[in-house]
């Protein structure tokens, strides 16, 4: 399937090139209508990439590139069920986006995040998993979680650990701060900062300059340097699943949906 | 290096306070004059939580600061953002 258009994302197959597009009211929140899409593109993935070199995700809200998991359908759904149906839902749901992140972080081919403004939460794990991160000025990387009581749970902090410094992880996990293009490329993060709207344009370039390379040889390179920590990612599941059932939780979440704040998403 | 440390060292909360307003109407148009360092930017600027963060990302970019945005958490007004940008500098 080289090219879909869904209900919030799309793909497009150019020249080797897999362009993602994510593009969902009002900053791509990641809930029930983004998961199955984004399976599609986990069950295409095998076919597609014999023929492609590259896969580039960005979005197509001024907003930012994804504001992470959506809260507000994840309190309003998780309310009426009891106990034990909220906890399995939940697990499914993990397991389901874990499923969809381990994908494209093995994926033999490159990866590039392209991003603009916010990439919070899920977000910020959906451009984790990529090889690169490509940021235009505009861009803010954030783990939120804490503010409602949670940690992050689409493999964050395992793939942050992956990548960064243990300190670093401490900080932004933490304080729950968010961080902006140049220091996130300070601390090796992200690998190229841009010119505002520019992320796409330079991550197509990047693409185009992957092409050159003998793509066993990348598959190859990109195995060997980038482990996929399975153990810890699984315990994160298990942890996130346990920490959902207190209560605190149930009051992060209304809060959250409830507010008024004029800067609901920070911590 | 030096020469912009040295700057930033002499500013005082005047001058920051200026800039951020300078900043913010050109950056969201709005016109300077309308804007008072006793602002209350939200309203003044008709901007949402991520807009405030896109003012956040502009003011560590033009001030070469980090400023964490827990620190903005209650800081509605001009003045305010300035003096926590000030003790940055």
């Amino acid at each position: 399937m080289k090219t879909f258009q869904g209900k919030t994302l799309s793909w497009n197959w150019t020249d080797g090139t897999i362009e993602l597009v994510l593009d969902r009211a009002p900053c791509n929140e990641i809930g029930s209508a983004t998961l199955p899409e984004l399976e599609k593109l986990a069950e295409a993935l095998p076919e597609l990439q014999r023929e492609s070199h590259a896969l580039i995700i960005s979005s197509a809200r001024k907003e930012g590139f994804c504001a992470g998991a959506d809260l507000r359908e994840l309190y309003r759904e998780s309310q009426p069920l009891a106990a034990a149906e909220r906890a399995a839902r939940l697990r499914e749901f993990l397991e389901r986006i874990h499923q969809v992140m381990n994908t494209i972080d093995s994926a033999p081919l490159t990866t590039i995040a392209a991003i603009q403004g916010i990439a919070f939460g899920g977000g910020f794990e959906l451009a984790l998993a990529c090889d690169l991160i490509v940021a235009d000025k505009t861009a803010r990387f954030c783990f939120p979680e804490l503010r409602l009581g949670l940690i992050p749970g689409f493999g964050g902090i395992p793939r942050l650990k992956r990548d960064l410094g243990n300190a670093l992880v401490r900080d932004l996990l933490l304080t729950g701060r968010s961080i902006n293009a140049s220091k996130a490329q300070a601390v090796g993060l992200v690998s190229q900062v841009v010119a505002e709207g520019d992320a796409l344009r330079i991550a197509r370039s990047t693409a185009a300059q992957l092409k050159k390379f003998d793509p066993e040889t990348a598959k190859a390179a990109k195995n060997f340097i980038k482990p996929i920590p399975f153990d810890e990612l699984r315990r994160e599941i298990d942890i996130f699943c346990e920490l959902f059932e207190r209560p605190t939780v149930e009051a992060g979440l209304r809060k959250f949906t409830e507010s008024t704040d004029p800067l609901p998403y920070l911590p | 290096m030096r020469f912009v440390a040295k700057y930033e060292q002499m500013s005082t909360l005047q001058d920051t306070t200026n800039e951020v307003l300078t900043l913010a109407a050109t950056h969201f148009k709005v016109p300077r004059e309308q804007l008072t360092q006793d602002d209350d930017f939200f309203k003044k600027l008709g901007i949402n939580s991520l807009q405030a963060l896109d003012l956040l990302t502009r003011i560590e970019q033009h001030f070469h600061i980090e400023l964490p945005d827990y620190e903005l958490q209650g800081v509605s007004d001009f003045r305010t953002l300035a003096e926590r940008i000030q003790s940055r500098l």
